[in-house]
């Protein structure tokens, strides 16, 4: 029973991560058609962004819910100026260069910050449950992640600056006609995408540790995620979460090393049954 | 327009000349480095195929290389001859590309989910060789897990492992595939089916609508690209006698594509030059610690993508053609 209890977390909690390391790249690329390769830097970067001022004696939780984000959406939104804006509505070269841009950061990185920087430990202490106990943060994950979708969805739905930009989404030239400044909309869509990379980089940092590489932990699984997804990309993510978080949490309890192999054939056959992600067919009008 | 013709057969020819005689001039430490320039410019073609003719956005390109070497790695430690294991080493990842090829194509994933799977197939191997430990074996060949495998046998000649190729006949076969690739890709794209699958990269639905079957000319494609990427595997693993995951990781992968960024997509001979360069460029970073060699290829890329997206060589040429 307590075993039960114990595996039903370990699910939840998988589901949740893969949530929440996916959704700033899933806003970016569902609402903008941009792929943005250096996601896992931006991860990564959030990550630093908790550990250096924790180190520098600055509470934990303001690091992680406040200067994590609002560091890698600043940043998001020199780059959108940079990189993106060039590349508008050519796919291709944007992942190109965002991939150049995530060497570009994990040279930068390891140049500056090298790869002996302390972690920070998981606060809260532990849960007992029967025999097993199970680290409280791991509950402070699962909910923060509920708790961030439920606000992203409402900012989008209930807030003039969401409405503004979904229907830049759906047509931009008709926002423009209207009015809108296009380009502002994307740029601060971009740095929403990316603030909220950073705060899933934060969180995540007491638990996995940043080392400049730590992005390409995150990457495939947050691509699979959120290509898994589909256009309608809150719905998309979340339902994908589920789907592959479990997935790769039963099989990693069967056998280590094989949840990634699992993960990756579900999404090919996945994939291959659905090519527009789950989305395409199920859940299509929702966001 | 006859004589800039004329001149450049004779600078080919020139070049290929040098390329053959080099042994009699220099010091065999120089041959071997500059073997590896050969087998990555061969693995260059055959991104240039795939990506740069067929049109086929593959991420993945590394883990046809990296499969083609361990494939052949294994083979030839339990075989012993090389001959067989040369074959196993391109069938290996062409018949993965027909497997893999089959659900992409089929399931008309297109695009940017292909480069992105294409890359999650590369990143899988990387892991699952990673966390292969020392007690995994196929045979009587050790996966080797983090550390790779050393003492990978050298090419022998064919049926007699006892007389391994030396460097002056590792180099030579090396450039002897290189031209051989070269001039057999240019050949592939002036046949019909080549020139289908340039119709296809540039409008597929045309294409389609023409009557052609595009899901299996890129399969075609794909499959060709993934043995000629298996075969520099080989020739690489049997150079350094060497063979590890880093053969799967996303800096390599990062690398090939950078390569064809770089020299120009959709020629062959920039891909070539693409591939040289920035080997050269990262050899020369290693050794001098000048700066990191992420923020050196990192920044070139993103300064290609953005101000040269043609790459060097059609830049050069139209420069030439003025």
């Amino acid at each position: 029973m307590d075993f039960a209890a114990i595996v039903v977390i370990q699910v939840l909690y998988a589901i949740a991560s893969l949530a929440l390391i996916s959704l700033g790249l899933a806003i970016i690329f569902g609402m903008m058609r941009v792929i943005n390769f250096a996601h896992g830097e931006f991860l990564m970067l959030g990550g630093y962004a908790v550990l250096l001022p924790v180190e520098a004696g600055v509470n934990l939780w303001l690091a992680m819910l406040v200067i994590a984000p609002v560091t890698v959406g600043l940043f998001g939104i020199v780059v959108e100026r940079i990189i993106i804006r060039p590349l508008y509505g050519r796919i291709v070269e944007t992942v190109l260069a965002t991939w150049g841009l995530s060497l570009l950061m994990i040279g930068l990185a390891s140049e500056i910050i090298g790869y002996y920087q302390a972690g920070a430990a998981p606060p809260l202490g532990t849960v007992q449950i029967g025999f097993y106990r199970e680290g409280a943060y791991t509950f402070f994950v699962i909910g923060i992640t509920a708790v961030i979708f439920v606000a992203v969805y409402l900012f989008l739905r209930r807030t003039r600056f969401g409405l503004i930009a979904l229907g830049t989404m759906q047509n931009a030239d008709m926002a423009a006609a209207l009015g809108v400044n296009v380009n502002r909309v994307y740029a601060a869509t971009f740095g929403l995408g990316a603030a909220l990379s950073g705060l899933a980089g934060a969180i995540m940092a007491p638990i996995a540790g940043v080392v400049p590489i730590i992005g390409i932990t995150y990457i495939a699984k947050a691509f699979i995620t959120v290509i898994g997804g589909g256009t309608v990309f809150l719905a998309g993510t979340a339902a994908a979460s589920v789907l592959f978080g479990t997935i790769t949490q039963v099989v990693t309890f069967l056998s280590t090393s094989f949840g990634e192999v699992a993960l990756l054939v579900v999404a090919v056959v996945l994939l291959h049954l659905l090519p527009e992600g789950i989305t395409g067919r199920f859940l299509r009008r929702g966001l | 327009m006859r004589g800039k013709a004329l001149g450049l057969w004779a600078a080919a020819i020139g070049a290929l000349a040098l390329a053959f005689g080099l042994p009699l001039f220099v010091e065999t430490f120089f041959l071997v480095e500059l073997t590896v320039y050969v087998v990555m410019a061969i693995l260059a073609l055959s991104l240039a195929l795939v990506w740069g003719s067929a049109g086929i956005l593959n991420f993945g390109q590394s883990a046809f290389f990296g499969l083609g070497g361990y494939a052949y790695t294994i083979a030839v430690m339990n075989m012993g001859d090389s001959t067989v294991p040369i074959l196993i080493g391109i069938a290996v990842p062409a018949v993965f590309a027909v497997v893999t090829g089959y659900f992409l194509f089929y399931g008309r994933v297109s695009d940017i989910y292909l480069g992105t799977i294409t890359l999650c197939v590369s990143l899988i191997f990387f892991n699952l060789i990673n966390s292969s430990g020392a007690e995994y074996r196929i045979g009587i060949a050790p996966l080797g897990g983090n550390n790779g495998i050393p003492g990978v046998p050298p090419l022998n000649v064919p049926g007699n492992p006892e007389r391994p190729l030396d460097f002056d006949e590792m180099y030579m076969l090396s450039m002897v595939v290189l031209v051989l690739v070269y001039l057999g890709l240019h050949w592939l794209l002036a046949t019909r089916f080549g020139r289908v699958a340039v119709a296809i990269r540039e409008n597929e639905l045309r294409a389609e609508l023409l009557g052609y079957d595009a899901r299996l000319v890129k399969l075609a494609m794909f499959t060709i690209g993934a043995g000629i990427a298996g075969l520099s595997g080989v020739l690489f693993a049997a150079w350094g006698s060497f063979i590890g995951p880093t053969m799967f990781s996303i800096f390599f992968t990062a690398q090939i594509i950078i390569w064809i960024m770089v020299g120009g997509l959709g020629t062959l001979a920039g891909a070539v030059a693409g591939a040289v360069l920035i080997q050269w460029l990262t050899t020369w970073l290693g050794e001098t610690k000048i700066a990191d060699t992420n923020i050196v290829l990192g920044a070139i890329f993103v300064v290609f993508v953005l101000l040269v997206p043609r790459g060097i060589q059609p830049t050069i040429a139209r420069w030439l053609a003025r």
